[in-house]
């Protein structure tokens, strides 16, 4: 395992919607864990991702998985994607369509293994699905088909291009939790790109943040998003989704990761560095937070 | 006459059906290149697979008669070497017909894989597979109706062919006398009924050819959309 640490240290210009950008990213990513790559659309996050799975190429740098190189400008090194054992899962999920669900599995194993492929279509629930093609299934259906067939490459690098961007919240969470369970099944180090807040903090043990190329924080997500000096009782993230001024007090109102709608009493000065749309922390310190259970 | 009528249908159709065999077997690697390749030289090629389109055929035809010459130094070397004159021969038309007919083998391939997503070979190549395994479990699969119109357009356009077998094969019966030019012929004698039987014929095939590739593009539409 400890050889299976991933090493960057990139340089890529990349021309994004905001105009010419630098990518500089230097990282290790610790074997067996679950990093997400966070970020704003076009950041980089997903060139990035491009780059470890040998479809892109840096301008210069290196990039090391344990003691294999597979990218080298020094030395002219350039592992081919067929040979660096990764398996990546993109946002369209890139399903095979003149394939089935089984035959979409199969294809992926190095080795044909039908036992294999039994256990990835029942563990993801595919069964009633296996002999369709992927065309006229739902979003969460090819989802779950897409991780199936990552993890029938058995790679030592699994890459998750925003894996659930797609999916409505319902969707999504009952998908991260087969993202978590497939993680610690196989213990495979895992790197997935996100711009999903909740995502980050329910499935990543590290974060790397990119703003414009480069890795702005790291760390747990917990550390790496919350101010260090509160120490609240109740921490809630979200994003702002309206601000009312009104006479006397202003309301802001917070839709939380799991689209809880939060409405919060803010002052004037607190109100000059919030707009419609930031990332915000909801805490509260003051009282003591009331617990119930659900029905 | 009944004898030669089979014949040049005979010689019509192994014209056709060679032309679309040897253009499906070079017509898939160059439009795979075209459509992946980044080379600078791209337009340059690009633009030489589709000259045909836009060439009338007696050029073509004309280019072709002075490589096949035995004074030129290809027609030299094969009469030489291997004893084969090209010029007036079906081998020769044939060669001439696969250079004409390109465009439509090569186009539709090439329209057909750059319509899909990136992302499935992309896919495949992280999985580990090969580009040649690629190309024949992926790609090709998903390219059906563009490879049955290629298909389709080049056999038709073949039969059809004029210009380029009069220029090249001329019109020797049971060797480069075709259905096309044998039209031509028949009316020039005056021999409407004979020359009507070839048209219909034509026609018909033709007529048969682009009603399929229509209606397997639109099943392939319809089970798109479901």
């Amino acid at each position: 395992m400890e050889n299976d640490i991933v090493c960057i240290d990139i340089e890529k210009r990349m021309l994004t919607t905001n105009g010419p950008m630098n990518l500089v990213i230097q990282a290790t990513i610790p074997a067996g864990e679950l990093v997400a790559i966070f970020g704003e659309s076009g950041a980089g996050k997903t060139t990035l991702l491009r780059i470890l799975a040998g479809l892109v190429n840096p301008d210069k740098g290196l990039v090391r998985f344990g003691n294999t190189v597979w990218f080298d400008s020094v030395k002219q090194i350039n592992m081919i994607p067929q040979n660096r054992n990764i398996s990546l899962m993109f946002q369209d999920y890139a399903l095979f369509p003149n394939m089935t669900v089984e035959q979409n599995i199969q294809f992926a194993q190095p080795e044909r293994n039908v036992s294999t492929v039994n256990e990835l279509i029942a563990l993801f629930g595919l069964t009633e699905f296996r002999k369709r093609k992927p065309n006229g299934l739902s979003g969460g259906q090819k989802q779950r088909i897409a991780l199936a067939r990552a993890l029938a490459r058995k790679p030592k690098l699994l890459l998750l291009d925003e894996p659930l961007s797609a999916l409505d919240a319902e969707m999504r969470n009952s998908l991260q939790n087969e993202i978590a369970q497939a993680h610690q099944m196989t213990g495979v180090t895992t790197i997935m790109v996100s711009h999903d807040l909740n995502e980050v903090f329910r499935l990543a043990s590290s974060v790397l943040c990119i703003e414009n190329g480069t890795i702005v924080r790291s760390g747990k997500p917990e550390v790496v998003f919350s101010d260090n000096s509160i120490s609240g009782k109740v921490q809630i993230t979200g994003q702002i989704a309206r601000i009312e001024r009104q006479d006397t007090i202003n309301v802001v109102t917070v839709i939380s990761g799991n689209n809880q709608i939060i409405k919060i009493i803010a002052f004037d000065s607190d109100l000059e560095q919030l707009n419609i749309g930031d990332r915000v922390m909801v805490f509260s310190k003051a009282f003591n937070p009331i617990i119930t259970r659900l029905m | 006459m009944d004898a030669q009528f089979v014949q040049t249908l005979w010689i019509t159709l192994k014209l056709a059906l060679s032309t679309t065999v040897i253009l499906v077997i070079i017509g898939l690697p160059i439009a795979w290149w075209l459509a992946y390749s980044q080379v600078k030289i791209k337009p340059l090629i690009e633009a030489l697979v589709s000259m045909p389109m836009v060439l009338p055929p007696s050029v073509i035809g004309y280019y072709m008669l002075v490589i096949y010459s035995p004074r030129n130094w290809l027609g030299a070397w094969l009469a030489e070497v291997f004893d084969i004159r090209l010029a007036f021969t079906f081998e020769g038309v044939l060669i001439a017909s696969v250079i004409f007919s390109l465009p439509f083998m090569v186009q539709p391939l090439h329209n057909g894989l750059r319509s899909l997503p990136d992302s499935l070979r992309e896919a495949s190549y992280t999985l580990g597979k090969s580009k040649m395994r690629t190309f024949f479990m992926v790609m090709l699969p998903n390219i059906k109706p563009s490879i049955i119109t290629a298909v389709a357009l080049t056999f038709a356009h073949s039969i059809g062919e004029f210009g380029i077998v009069l220029m090249v094969g001329g019109n020797m019966p049971g060797e480069t006398r075709v259905a096309s030019i044998a039209i031509y012929d028949e009316v020039q004698s005056l021999n409407f009924d004979a020359a009507n039987r070839y048209a219909f014929i034509l026609f018909a095939v033709s007529f048969v050819l682009l009603t399929t590739i229509y209606s397997v593009n639109k099943k392939y539409d319809s089970w798109k959309m479901i």
